[in-house]
């Protein structure tokens, strides 16, 4: 009988479960695996800091629903991890991240490239494994991508020595299914609890439904649709939940909480019956938790029963899947003549709705011959592509912004860092999506700052020639940071000016990539055309904005959500 | 309100960090912590006695529950059952005094473990108040040393059928 080694057996393992693409960057522990990659069909990204590959595979993740891979060596490759971990665990996205660790036998010795990674990572990992023998492998990546996949989804991580990496065994075994005694997520709705929802939905007067990204990770966007349109109950999401609900729908309301439209904000605090789902009540989201959503009962649908009364105390709890209490919620509705006459009944409601919409839209004044809005950048950007493309962001004011100006009618085209806010994020996550979707227009709204901090993955981008749309909004500034200096610090600009920052043009063509600029609003539509025309490599669009520009409306910190700052 | 919490763990490496992990990084109060195997030796019981009010102990349970090696959380407020703890004394001693602390033994059906010309160490098991008692008793003769498990509990058997 012919015997394999850990690092064979463990890609077998990852073929089984479908994996076809990992992230990675090689090192000394994890030679066996890279060996053994030399040979096999799994296509591997080779990035240029391991934090990339991280955000890559979450791109990935995020975009296709598949779990991401990553693969790096011990040490300060697996440390390099840790922001990335941190940020797919935030906004639980489903990702298996495999750490070469050194031989056993020198665990706990100070070894060279040695860091105690499942230690380090035990917080801001759903699970993770230390394998330490080569016959529990098999067994734990099948549970490592079913713990990462099912419930309310998240990273794991697997650290294996080289030892295990390099000692041999007999044909491999790949376990068919696996069940974890004390790991038993609950997807169905408690009926009870369901039928309750539903008497009180359908009482209210004013309802509003507040969805996240459990929408998302559930793929509910269809069942949510048809429960909003069949009871007529204007929606807000979150962030996260952006695209979870057609952008371009009449019952939408814009995003809610801090950088949350007037319509949503108001909506959320008159609201007499807020249906929540798959969200979790994130202070950015409630302001002050005490004033948010006085008026009314709080239904919540989400899989993490410690998403439930956290923050807000929850009338009735649904633990399950949103798609599955929500597919059910809708069978059990009235007909159809019934719901009609209920959302009649909610026509005063949806009436100051849409005065709301329409008394403080979001908006922002383009002079001609005046600097370029940020705002402006991205309408166009929505204007060429149809809102046929898939966005990511990086964290600041080009986030809000790019949450605010886009319109997302799909779920799944919209990512961004929503918990952990990791700057840096959004430019391999575009990576991680092109790469997922080749023939799709995929484009980060970024900043000059975040962008900068995991710029180096331009050369990962131009190897594997993708056609990425770097949009920099440049204001030379931390943005966001500027913004509460501006605000809340008596303009006392501590540390937020980057203008000492290299030339985006010259170093896009240093990388390889196309480098374009934008200094006027008026050449703005003839840059965007000529990157989306650009099908083989990385593109950098220098848009040199209105350092000046705030994004509005914003609620301060600590403040409820009617206390907005207008334009 | 103080809190008496019994958790099945699968019997692994690292578990008892990811508990104990779990009540630091989220702030939540361990005021003891006890662990041993089961009758199953895949399986570990962690007695932990924690405080906080309604909602805390809601969130302690509930995140318990969603680590991934947590079998079972059972929280003893509000049943029948027994706690116990068990502590050793280490007192000092001399002729005139000896007596009087072997009694002090007895009243509180307390055992001598060892004895030194000038210590006794003492072994007492009940519950916390008990164990206090004993201990305040015996502070003015000179405590040398005290070591105090944490709590373990029990729910008591109904007792009609």
């Amino acid at each position: 009988m012919t015997k394999k080694i850990g690092a064979e057996i463990l890609l077998e393992c990852l073929m089984k479960e479908g994996v076809d693409t990992v992230f990675g960057f090689p090192g000394g522990a994890v030679l066996p695996i890279y060996d053994a990659l030399y040979d096999s069909p799994i296509k591997h990204i080779l990035v240029r800091h391991e934090q990339g590959a991280v955000h890559m595979a979450d791109g990935y993740a995020r975009s296709l629903g598949k779990p991401g891979v990553v693969i790096v060596t011990s040490g300060p490759g697996a440390t390099n991890t840790v922001t990335g971990i941190a940020t797919a665990y935030m906004d639980s996205i489903p990702m298996v991240v495999i750490t070469g660790q050194v031989p056993t036998a020198l665990i706990g010795n100070d070894a060279f490239q040695e860091a105690d990674i499942v230690g380090i990572t035990r917080p801001c990992t759903k699970h993770n494994y230390l394998v330490k023998d080569l016959k529990d492998l098999p067994r734990i990546i099948k549970e490592s991508f079913y713990i990462a996949t099912t419930g309310r989804p998240g990273p794991v991580l697997v650290d294996i020595p080289k030892d295990v990496l390099t000692a041999s065994m007999a044909e491999l075994k790949y376990p068919e299914k696996t069940s974890i005694e004390s790991y038993q997520p609950n997807y169905k709705g408690h009926p009870g609890q369901i039928r309750k929802a539903l008497q009180l939905i359908l009482a209210a007067k004013r309802p509003v439904v507040y969805a996240g990204g459990g929408v998302v990770l559930s793929n509910a966007a269809g069942e949510l649709k048809a429960f909003a349109e069949k009871l007529g109950i204007p929606t807000t999401t979150t962030l996260m939940g952006l695209g979870a609900f057609p952008g371009t729908h009449e019952l939408f309301m814009g995003m809610l909480g801090m950088h949350g439209t007037f319509c949503a904000n108001m909506a959320v605090t008159n609201t007499d019956c807020l249906i929540a789902v798959g969200a979790r009540f994130d202070d950015r989201v409630t302001g002050k938790i005490d004033e948010f959503a006085p008026y009314a009962d709080i239904v919540h649908i989400d899989i993490d029963p410690t998403s439930i009364s956290k923050n807000v105390k929850v009338d009735i709890p649904i633990v399950g899947d949103v798609k599955d209490v929500l597919k059910e919620m809708v069978k059990a509705l009235p007909q159809a003549k019934a719901l009609k006459e209920h959302k009649k009944g909610l026509s005063e409601w949806h009436a100051q709705v849409n005065e709301w919409r329409a008394t403080h839209a979001l908006s922002y004044k383009q002079e001609p011959n005046g600097k370029i809005k940020p705002q402006f950048v991205i309408e166009k950007f929505y204007e060429l592509t149809k809102g046929n493309a898939i966005i990511t962001t990086e964290v600041g004011q080009n986030q809000m912004w790019a949450a605010q100006f886009f319109k997302y009618d799909k779920a799944r085209t919209f990512l961004t860092s929503g918990g952990l806010g990791t700057m840096g994020f959004g430019f391999p996550a575009a990576i991680g999506a092109q790469i997922a979707f080749p023939d799709s227009t995929v484009a980060v709204i970024a900043g000059d700052g975040s962008l900068q901090m995991n710029i180096q993955e331009l050369a990962t981008a131009v190897q594997y020639k993708l056609p990425v749309k770097v949009i920099i909004l440049n204001n030379m500034v931390l943005g966001m940071v500027r913004q509460w200096q501006e605000l809340f610090y008596d303009k006392r600009y501590s540390h937020t000016c980057i203008s000492v920052a290299p030339d985006f043009v010259k170093l896009a063509d240093a990388y390889g990539a196309v480098g374009l600029r934008a200094k006027k609003p008026s050449e703005v539509e003839a840059v965007l055309k000529e990157a989306l025309a650009v099908k083989d490599r990385p593109v950098l669009m220098d848009f040199r904005v209105d350092q000046f520009e705030c994004v509005y409306p914003m609620v301060p910190a600590g403040q409820p959500l009617n206390k907005m700052l207008l334009v | 309100m103080r809190h008496t919490i019994s958790v099945l763990v699968t019997n692994e490496f690292g578990v008892l960090s990811r508990i104990s992990g779990l009540f630091s990084g989220r702030g939540f109060n361990i005021e003891s912590l006890s662990v041993a195997e089961t009758l199953d030796p895949q399986v570990s019981r962690m007695t932990i006695v924690t405080s906080g009010d309604d909602k805390v102990l809601e969130q302690i349970n509930k995140q318990l529950n969603k680590l991934i090696n947590v079998i079972k959380v059972y929280d003893f407020t509000g049943e029948e059952h027994i706690e116990r703890e068990l502590a050793l004394v280490k007192v000092n001693l001399t002729a005139d005094t000896r007596p009087e602390i072997l009694s002090i033994v007895d009243i509180f059906r307390a055992k001598v473990v060892d004895v030194s010309p000038r210590t006794y160490t003492i072994e007492i098991t009940g519950d916390e108040e008990k164990i206090s008692a004993l201990t305040e008793l015996l502070r003015p003769f000179g405590i040398k040393e005290i070591v105090r498990t944490g709590r373990i509990a029990m729910a008591r058997s109904p007792k009609q059928k």
